[in-house]
């Protein structure tokens, strides 16, 4: 039995599965900054990432050139994303977090609903102009646009972290995030950074938003994948950006082998629910998630 | 008791149950020799499954604070099994398969529900995707529930209840009615007793409800229970009396949304906010319709008609919690007082 | 959620209300002792026991090596500057947490961690520093919601209304508008919770743990925040309540003066250490104490502690 087991096959598979989980990670982190500033968890990143795709897909159609319809659709998100800010979550100030995220709940279905309105519902292919041909490395075969995708989300990764790490407004969002009382109370103007925030988690759409749609078309589905992007903060935490990386591997990577090895005996087509379980068996385990932090509670 | 008390209460010289009674007479006595069937098709039917949806949510999310996004599942959970029990079990009586599936509704909803005991907020909201995402899928997969239907679209059987058949969109009507107001009925009775009183203990503070003696764990599994069972019996609405088939498609995502949507328009932890809520939800989609072909013509297709809709939802939620965060319910409350008082002032 | 944490957290860190010190100045005034009913001391039947508590967050001490020993009947105040681990003793005594070394003494029972689920039937019953109350549900209904531990009829019996349901509802209200007109709170008891200023807020709090009829009551900071009028009518509450229910009373509070009053004895913590444990007058004079107390006065004239 183990004798036959393709030890290269395995790899590709997991190969492929990391390589889409870097993908996960991407969405996931959009979530994260909103997170950890402002304490929503915006469940419409999705339709912000339909949004941005939708928009740069339908410039580029029209002929505008590539680099200044991402310039356009890049500001269009700030916009937005300030917009929401302003509009939605200021008035919400100082309500549960449960009002919040159904508030964002609201806001996907404005997105989606604008997004199709303006553009339309049909499907647009995009073309990020990568070849989508295998390479082969030590006999395993790994697709190019997977190695893309996976470097530019890395890159993204590592921009967003130096932003964060060594810019003043940068320095002022950890501040916040580790403690918005206080932030408050040395005078950090938090407008400021949650303006810059929903602007990088624009920005995060704008990029996902195009990896996603060159492998999946851009339509109405690409909203959804926020919620491959669940499972994989309920894994890492929603506030931890390190968390939001490792959980996007592994659910990338047992989601793909699940599907190959265990698939067949359920029948196929368990990618849709398989993410959800996993998280779940481990948040019994660890209810902080993996890099989270338990918290003590206070009474 | 102060000016304070007397502001509280609601219609100061009619008893309380007097507004639910006439409702009740008018659904009885009046509506069925009325209604045309489009009223019946297009409105009724859906408000009543949908209210009694949320009515179920409301008794988990509004109720013990424990916030799901897999209604749909539990609907599509309660409909499958009421459609196997009918199929399968000789002899079963039609009210027989409607409470065993709500029962199986409500063994799926703490099986799902296990989780809120180590989770909370978020972390609980995303794990109940993972009943919307997997009941789906194996309703789908497995062609046994569907009984080997090709096409996975089953008819529902004839509705009857002690010989009584309730045929024509009158008779759906009728039958909907009646197993909605008496599971309305049994909600109001749960909600204001003791155990009501501890689902809201432990949404507004679990550590204080676990120290006054509420079983807090025990609680939190009887909400996702008797909601699941109220949502799997409206599952069983929707597509025996609204539908008429029984199919995994229509218990989507957007079923699930649209069911956490008519309680926060209707009004959280409220019985009557469920009705409120379902039928804004169920009558918007229309009046836009209308109003948009009227306006705009021919643009307004389907298409747009679809978007739109989408975005007036939207807006619609965020400016209920804005402004309206009590819902409808307090909204209406808040007129009939306004009212009340200038009929006093007339009367004077 | 962060926000009211933060919160907390910064009123934890700020100093300790100056009332303190008055209390020690004023300290002559009276012997309260002598005036506190007087207590069989061969009675030897102790309410709650604690032995060597040991507690730290994160390497931060917040209980270090604390005994207890208090009589059924006593009311037994809890003093100390912020931060010294008077909350972190009744979380401990209540079972919110565990401690890491030492016992807890209830009914004669040695608990690691007091079993919080059972606290109601172990006769224990506690309000809390922040608001606790349940800002969904009527005052009246708050505090029927405090008899929750005595409910035998099953939500099916409840919904269909059987005799067993029908006297348990009874039985609850009936005690809790007792209880509310003990406490003066007729008044108010179909308001919503949450919409009571601060001061009921508190008293609608002691309300629902009285009513539980509890042999042990914990108060954490029953008089935080309170003016000084709403403070006096308060210790006679807690007092008044412990003469006609006779059951024993820890409490902890800032307001030195306040305590001195109501208290039969008092322990004083100071960064998690018990360094005194005695009588009003003997507190009064215990130079340990009145150091402790001098050592952290702070910048802080406001006085935080709410």
């Amino acid at each position: 039995m183990m004798a036959d087991f393709d030890y290269l096959f395995f790899i590709e598979v997991l190969v492929g599965g990391l390589l889409s989980g870097v993908m996960y990670s991407l969405v996931a982190i959009g979530f994260v900054l909103i997170y950890k500033t402002s304490g929503v968890l915006n469940f419409a990143q999705g339709a912000m990432l339909l949004f941005a795709a939708l928009t740069f897909v339908s410039l580029v159609e029209r002929g505008v050139p590539f680099a200044l319809a991402f310039a356009i659709t890049f500001a269009a998100m700030v916009a937005i994303g300030i917009a929401i800010e302003r509009t939605v979550l200021r008035p919400l100030t100082n309500k549960p977090p449960i009002t919040l995220f159904m508030a964002t709940l609201g806001l996907s279905y404005i997105l989606e609903g604008a997004a199709q309105l303006i553009w339309g519902t049909q499907v647009h292919g995009l073309d990020l102009g990568i070849e989508d041909l295998p390479l082969e490395i030590g006999g395993v075969f790994i697709s190019q646009f997977d190695i893309f995708a996976a470097a530019v989300a890395a890159g993204m990764v590592l921009l967003l972290s130096l932003f964060f790490r060594y810019t003043r407004i940068g320095l002022s969002f950890r501040a916040v995030a580790d403690d918005q009382f206080a932030a408050l109370a040395v005078g950090l103007r938090l407008p400021l950074i949650w303006t810059t925030v929903w602007a990088a988690a624009g920005l995060v759409a704008l990029v996902a938003g195009l990896l996603w749609g060159a492998r999946l078309g851009v339509q109405f589905s690409l909203s959804l994948v926020v919620l491959k992007a669940l499972p994989v903060l309920v894994l890492g935490g929603f506030d931890s950006i390190l968390g939001a990386i490792v959980g996007g591997l592994l659910i990338g990577a047992s989601e793909k082998l699940a599907e190959v090895y265990i698939g067949g005996y359920f029948g196929g087509g368990i990618e849709t629910w398989f993410a959800y379980v996993v998280a779940l068996a481990f948040l019994l385990i660890r209810p902080a998630g993996l890099f989270g932090q338990k918290l003590v509670e206070r009474v | 008791m102060s000016a304070l008390a007397t502001e509280f209460t609601v219609a100061p010289t009619l008893p309380k149950w007097a507004a639910p009674v006439l409702v009740l007479i008018i659904a009885y006595g009046v509506v069925p020799f009325v209604g045309t069937s489009y009223l019946f098709e297009a409105i009724l039917l859906p408000f009543l499954a949908l209210s009694l949806a949320g009515l179920g949510l409301n008794i988990l999310t509004g109720y013990a604070g424990q916030l799901s996004l897999g209604s749909a599942a539990f609907m599509a959970a309660g409909a499958f099994a009421a459609y196997n029990f009918n199929l399968r079990v000789e002899g079963l009586p039609l009210v027989g398969s409607i409470i065993l599936s709500g029962l199986v509704a409500a063994g799926i909803g703490i099986v799902f529900g296990l989780p809120s005991l180590r989770l909370r907020g978020f972390y609980l909201a995303v794990s109940t995707l993972a009943a919307q995402f997997f009941v789906q899928w194996a309703l789908t997969k497995f062609s046994w529930f569907s009984n080997n239907s090709s096409s996975g679209v089953i008819d529902a059987p004839t509705l009857s209840i002690g010989g009584i058949v309730f045929s024509g969109a009158a008779g759906r009507y009728l039958f909907s009615l009646t197993i909605v107001t008496v599971i309305t009925f049994l909600a109001y009775r749960l909600v204001i007793s003791q155990t009501g009183r501890n689902f809201i203990a432990v949404r507004d503070n679990e550590t204080a409800a676990r120290i006054i003696g509420v079983p807090v764990l025990r609680t939190k599994l009887l909400a996702f229970a008797i909601s699941s069972f109220i949502i799997g019996v409206a599952g069983v609405l929707w597509a025996f009396a609204y539908l008429r088939t029984v199919e995994p498609a229509g218990f989507n995502l957007d079923r699930s949304f649209q069911i956490l949507f008519i309680i926060i328009i209707g009004g959280l932890a409220s019985i009557r906010g469920a009705f409120f809520g379902a039928a804004l939800i169920v009558v918007f989609p229309l009046v836009l319709a209308r109003l948009g072909s009227f306006l705009l013509g021919d643009i307004f297709d389907s298409g747009v008609l679809d978007m739109s809709q989408r975005i007036v939802l939207g807006a619609l939620i965020i400016l209920f919690l804005i402004l309206e965060p009590d819902g409808l319910v307090s909204l209406w409350d808040r007129i009939r007082r306004r009212l009340g008082s200038a009929l006093r002032l007339t009367r004077r | 959620m962060s926000m009211a944490n933060y919160a907390f957290e910064v009123s934890q860190t700020s100093a300790y209300a100056p009332e303190i010190l008055e209390g020690l100045s004023s300290a002559e005034r009276r012997d309260d002792a002598a005036s506190a009913p007087v207590r069989d001391e061969s009675d030897l039947s102790t309410g709650l026991a604690l032995e060597d508590i040991n507690l730290s967050f994160g390497g931060v001490v917040a209980l270090a090596g604390v005994d207890l020993s208090i009589k059924a009947g006593e009311i037994r105040a809890i003093i100390g500057p912020n931060g010294a681990g008077k909350s972190s003793l009744i979380n401990v005594i209540s079972g919110v947490y565990r401690p890491e070394r030492g016992h807890v003494v209830l009914n004669g029972v040695r608990y690691a961690q007091v079993p919080t689920q059972k606290l109601a039937h172990l006769g224990v019953a506690r309000t809390f520093q922040n608001l606790a109350l349940f800002k969904g549900l009527s005052v009246l209904d708050n505090v029927v919601a405090g008899r929750a531990h005595t409910v035998r009829s099953s939500f099916a019996g409840q919904i269909v209304g059987t005799p067993l349901s029908r006297r348990e509802r009874r039985d609850s209200y009936d005690r809790a508008i007792q209880i509310l007109d003990f406490l003066h709170l007729g008044g108010v008891r179909d308001r919503l919770a949450g919409t009571l200023p601060y001061g009921l807020q508190k008293r609608v709090e002691l309300a629902r743990a009285l009513v539980a009829e509890p042999r042990l009551l914990l108060l954490d900071e029953p008089m935080a925040g309170m003016t000084a009028t709403e403070k006096s009518e308060m210790a006679s509450f807690i007092r008044a309540a412990r003469d006609r229910f006779g059951m024993t009373v820890v409490l902890i509070e800032h307001d030195v003066g306040v305590v001195m009053e109501l208290s039969d004895r008092i322990a004083v913590l100071d960064y998690g250490l018990k360094i005194a444990d005695a009588t009003p007058a003997e507190i009064r004079s215990d130079q340990r104490v009145i150091d402790a107390y001098l050592g952290v006065v702070s910048e802080n004239e406001d006085g935080g502690g709410i």
